[in-house]
């Protein structure tokens, strides 16, 4: 008996003709392709997208990462000097890192860029806008108890109007976003799970409508390795297509939400734009679809090919 | 090169479709394989290409007993069995040549040896001018000598062939046991199940009898 020998070039040939081969089986049924990649980019667009809006969602609260601050408005009849004095004498405190002093000049400018609400601060007679004091403090991780007694001395201060701490709003945003990311895994695995469905099923179609076909060719002595092969290509290809496709609807989307975004950034005076990952998801999802597609062809061909026997 | 020795094979449904069967095959041998229909000739086919498995008793092809070979070799065994359908078993999507060049494909032959042995084979059948068509352009009896190609192509010791004439007119089946012996002359060894009385009658080789799963007589030349 002749029996099996190992030739490296042999090996990488067959897995080409198996590559070739799979994808002309493809291409000789467009309609249906298409169809199965459409779908399969559809599952795989949509976990895509909602990672990249987080992405930049979290992008956003990062620029705030030193945000654990605490304003003090001051008093309105204070003096520049004893409010400059005030943030000097503040930063000695031992719990307090920094302190940025901003007069009620600055703060009425800084407003009317953030605001856009300039015509409306041009009509009142003088500026409403206190003095503050901006500090930060030395441990950011500040526990909440640690952080209000803070909160509370600085309050005390004659010179201090009202102490705020920002934290909050971003401690929520934080949570949000946490909850939108678990969200969003869950309904990634799931659909990933339907994309392993969708190339199983359609694998399994595959296989048998080619059924004579794969008993002839193990009456003249085909492997299951050799008859296996071909199908987890198809799979592997039906992922990697739906992966580009999936890219190009992507791309496609964030091209139609640069206008609208850049114009709703430019309301909030930020010059914020969506970042894509374009690149990274150039290769990702195409990989992912890749994986989930031979995933996929394996589920099917490991439980309908060896029950396939001449008979 | 096929020794039967007291065989047996049940199938599930209890019905005993070989029971007690010993013969012998020699290397380079050609033989029939008669019979009534039902009478096992395709069961013993099968038991040779290992489609089927002896329920009891021995069956050696080639020095290997097929009892002990295990599952995973199959494919390889069967590289060495040419075997001719009296459906032909052609894939209708592929051209002649293609189908012819199947088992070579399987077997990880390289490019250039491919189209050498499937032009030799296809030119020894009398089609090498058809490679390029798909077998439903051919008829009955090119359909058969496509599938006697690709059986012959990667030069097997053994040709296995079911009824191979079983849907062609006299003239064409002389035509095909014309081409079997050629193979026979060459060394192959050739065994052929038929109930075409008429026509091996007048061939000289040995006929194999079978009846109800039993061996009812062999006839010599």
């Amino acid at each position: 008996m002749k029996s099996p020998t190992f030739s490296l070039t042999n090996y990488l040939i067959r897995h080409l003709q198996a590559i070739l081969f799979s994808l002309g089986q493809l291409w000789r049924q467009p309609l249906a392709t298409l169809m199965t990649i459409i779908v399969i980019g559809i599952a795989l667009v949509l976990p895509a997208g909602l990672y990249v809006l987080l992405q930049n969602m979290n992008n956003i609260s990062d620029q705030w990462d030193d945000a654990s601050q605490i304003t003090l408005f001051l008093e309105k009849d204070l003096s520049e000097t004893q409010a400059e004095n005030l943030s000097s004498k503040l930063q000695n405190w031992p719990e307090i890192k920094q302190t940025d002093y901003q007069n009620a000049d600055r703060s009425l400018i800084e407003f009317r860029q953030l605001s856009g609400l300039g015509n409306l601060l041009d009509s009142l007679p003088d500026n409403p806008l206190p003095a503050i004091i901006i500090v930060y403090p030395a441990d950011e991780n500040l526990r909440p108890d640690a952080i209000g007694s803070l909160l509370a001395r600085l309050e005390d201060l004659p010179e201090v109007e009202q102490a705020q701490l920002d934290m909050e709003w971003l401690q929520r945003l934080r949570s949000i976003n946490k909850t939108i990311q678990r969200g969003i895994s869950i309904l990634a695995i799931l659909l990933s799970l339907s994309v392993l469905l969708v190339i199983g099923n359609t694998i399994r179609l595959a296989i048998l409508n080619r059924q004579s076909e794969i008993q002839v060719m193990k009456l003249v002595g085909a492997t299951n390795r050799f008859i296996r092969r071909p199908f987890l290509y198809t799979g592997f290809w039906y992922g990697t297509l739906g992966g580009v496709f999936a890219w190009l609807t992507l791309v496609l989307t964030m091209g139609l939400l640069t206008g609208p975004i850049r114009e709703l950034a430019g309301h909030y005076g930020s010059d914020f734009s969506l970042e894509w990952f374009a690149g990274y998801m150039f290769v990702t999802l195409p990989m992912i679809g890749a994986s989930l597609g031979a995933s996929g062809a394996w589920l099917a061909v490991s439980r309908h090919l060896h029950t396939i026997e001449p008979d | 090169m096929i020794q039967f020795t007291d065989v047996h094979k049940r199938y599930p449904n209890r019905h005993e479709a070989l029971s007690g069967l010993s013969f012998h095959l020699l290397k380079g041998e050609m033989a029939f394989l008669t019979g009534h229909s039902g009478a096992g000739k395709s069961t013993l086919l099968k038991l040779i290409a290992l489609i089927e498995r002896s329920s009891h008793g021995q069956v050696v092809v080639n020095n290997q007993n097929l009892g002990r070979l295990p599952k995973r070799k199959i494919p390889y065994y069967r590289r060495q069995i040419g075997l001719v359908f009296q459906d032909h078993n052609l894939l209708h999507d592929r051209t002649v040549f293609d189908n012819v060049a199947l088992p070579l494909i399987i077997a990880g032959e390289n490019h250039r040896e491919i189209g050498r042995r499937v032009r030799a084979s296809l030119d020894k059948v009398g089609l090498l001018s058809k490679e390029r068509n798909l077998p439903i352009a051919l008829s009955g009896g090119e359909q058969q000598r496509v599938g006697i190609a690709r059986a012959v192509v990667n030069r097997p010791p053994i040709l296995l062939a079911d009824e191979p004439t079983g849907n062609l007119d006299p003239d064409l089946s002389r035509d095909i046991m014309n081409l079997f012996e050629q193979f026979n002359q060459v060394g192959t060894t050739v065994f052929i199940a038929t109930h075409d009385l008429d026509l091996i009658q007048t061939l000289p080789y040995r006929q194999i009898i079978l009846q109800h799963g039993r061996l009812a007589g062999q006839v010599s030349p």
